[in-house]
């Protein structure tokens, strides 16, 4: 490999994980809320409104169901309206963050649903408003769940984001596609396969690692 | 009793005596002299479900008054877990209305519901302890969300933790702690915030027969030394024999017998009162049975059952006596419930003591006839 492909690959790598990383703290700031409110809004939740939550569920559930290539493209205008542009890395940021916010908060959702409703009850009984439940139960008691989904999603997003040279954001996906698969470079596909089991394999470990200490307490 | 020092006592309760000093107690209650009392008022709850509508509480009416131990006992199903949970408002009656202190509670909003529940301890069977947090951190959740001040915090747990013997596991995570320690936290936490009042929603049903004692015996030593009114549901009757004043018998909902426990153990009325006591009382045994005959034949002897449910213990040698001629114990449970001796004997004696020992006053029963050598 020449010194040129060699630095284009460290951009690649580089370019991949401020795209992962920023929409990932996106999904997250957006997808925690979103999924408290999926759990406690609907009927005999704590914040019981069982018509908002059937709203926000059928909107999940559609972005959800698009296929993230066709939700890059779909998004276009919303995209040019809140970054300004629709190339570069910002202009992947913005679909990878809209399409990990619906899948993280069903996979939050999930591990929230699954806290003893007893500890629910038992907050209530010594005293807690609804705002300490979600605080000091809700979240808490989640949490080692929470972070195994958001280890998932992070997986997932890395994956998605392959697609994201579409949009000239560049990414270690771009990379294969164009020298590796366009260009029959087979040194630099299997380097860009290599370098993409590593990161995956780092997110997993450590998301895991994460799990395991939150599990043991 | 083991598992509370004098000394934590002392220390624990010093600040804030309530046995002792009435005049400490804030005069913004709005009946002060009646603390710690429920009153339920023609309660009814019905639950809907897909065969329809389900009465869990069929107008029950009861008064619990300060400073008892007030044991809910009935079938599962029986509606006991609903009754319970309308004192604290995390179930809300059909019809009909609960009072604390005087005070009925469906009225009161957000905030005023807040500040009773601050006052109404509980604790559950699977003792519901938030696994993300420390016992220390557990214990002080009700403090925290009151906004109490850190070194008050400390404080509080300090003692509560003292009471329940669990000084030691305070930075402890509750997954380490047994079942019997889980509780204890779980009563500490119950008790940090002071409250009046404590319930029970089978507080001992998941623990082992000893455990269960040790939790028992903690119960009614708080309630002694706090004057803390404790009502606690529970399946088992041996738990409302050990620690309870007064008792309600629930069966489908509807009140079956109510009354203090000497005289509802003693003197059972309803069929689903004496089915629940049936594992504390002893059958014929089954050899006697076996022998037994209906009539009086020359050279047997009667077998008599004499019943106690009165204040007095059995007068051994007053039975002797009026009885006239040998009398042989066969078989005696006596227990003492609140001064009260309540059990029976099963004496073989000759066959005309049935209607001396009447005479004199017993509550007997003949049961049938023996041969003389048995």
């Amino acid at each position: 490999m020449s010194p040129q492909m060699i630095d284009r690959l460290w951009q690649a790598a580089f370019d991949t994980l401020f795209m992962v990383g920023v929409s990932a703290g996106i999904a997250v700031l957006a997808g925690i809320p979103l999924a408290l409110f999926l759990v406690t809004s609907e009927p005999g939740g704590i914040f019981s409104v069982p018509r908002a939550n059937r709203l926000v569920g059928m909107v999940v559930n559609g972005f959800r169901a698009v296929p993230f290539i066709v939700l890059l493209v779909a998004l276009i205008p919303f995209t040019r309206f809140v970054v300004g542009t629709t190339i570069g890395v910002w202009a992947a940021i913005v679909p990878l963050a809209v399409s990990a916010t619906p899948f993280f908060a069903r996979i939050a959702e999930v591990s929230l649903r699954e806290v003893d409703p007893g500890l629910i009850e038992a907050a209530q009984s010594i005293g807690c408003r609804r705002r300490h439940i979600l605080l000091h139960v809700l979240l808490p008691e989640a949490l080692p769940g929470i972070v195994g989904g958001f280890t998932i999603t992070v997986v997932s997003m890395i994956g998605a984001s392959a697609v994201a040279g579409a949009v000239g954001a560049g990414g270690l996906g771009d990379v294969a596609i164009r020298y590796g698969y366009q260009r029959f470079d087979t040194t630099v596909m299997s380097v860009v396969i290599a370098m993409l089991i590593v990161l995956v394999c780092l997110v997993q470990v450590g998301g895991d690692s994460v799990v395991r200490r939150l599990r043991t307490r | 009793m083991a598992v509370l020092a004098l000394d934590s006592l002392g220390t624990a309760r010093a600040a804030t005596p309530r046995v002792a000093a009435p005049d400490a107690i804030p005069l913004t209650r709005v009946d002060a002299g009646a603390r710690g009392t429920v009153r339920f008022e023609n309660v009814s709850k019905t639950f809907r479900s897909a065969s329809g509508e389900v009465f869990a509480l069929d107008d029950v009416s009861l008064d619990v008054s300060s400073g008892a131990i007030f044991g809910i006992i009935g079938r599962s199903g029986a509606g006991k877990s609903t009754l319970l949970r309308t004192v604290n408002r995390l179930e809300q009656p059909t019809s009909g209305r609960v009072l604390v202190d005087g005070e009925p509670i469906a009225a009161l909003g957000i905030d005023g519901l807040v500040d009773l529940r601050r006052r109404i301890g509980m604790i559950f069977q699977h003792f519901n302890l938030l696994s993300a947090k420390t016992v220390r951190q557990n214990v002080a959740l009700p403090l925290t969300v009151a906004g109490v001040g850190k070194a008050e915090i400390a404080r509080r747990v300090e003692e509560v933790l003292r009471l329940v013997s669990l000084a030691g596991k305070a930075e402890t995570y509750p997954s380490r702690l047994s079942g019997g320690q889980k509780q204890r936290i779980g009563i500490a936490r119950a008790l940090v915030s002071d409250p009046e009042i404590l319930l029970c929603d089978e507080a001992t049903s998941a623990l082992d027969p000893e455990t269960t004692l040790s939790i028992l015996s903690l119960l009614r030593d708080i309630n002694w030394r706090l004057g803390l009114t404790i009502i606690l549901i529970t399946h088992e009757m041996s738990v409302i024999r050990e620690i309870c004043t007064d008792v309600v018998v629930l069966e489908a909902g509807r009140i079956a017998e109510s009354g203090p426990v000497w005289r509802v153990f003693g003197m059972p009325e309803h069929p689903a009162t004496r089915a629940l006591l049936a594992p504390l009382t002893r059958d014929l045994p089954e050899d006697l049975a076996g022998r037994l005959t209906p009539y009086p034949t020359p050279g047997r002897k009667a077998v008599l059952r004499i019943t106690y449910s009165g204040r007095t213990p059995p007068d051994l040698s007053a039975l002797v006596a009026a009885a006239g001629g040998p009398v042989q114990l066969l078989q005696a449970g006596i227990e003492r419930i609140q001064g009260h001796a309540i059990g029976h004997l099963l004496i073989a004696a000759g066959p005309e003591a049935e209607a001396r020992l009447r005479a004199i006053g017993e509550t007997v029963a003949g049961i049938g006839y023996v041969a003389a050598d048995d």
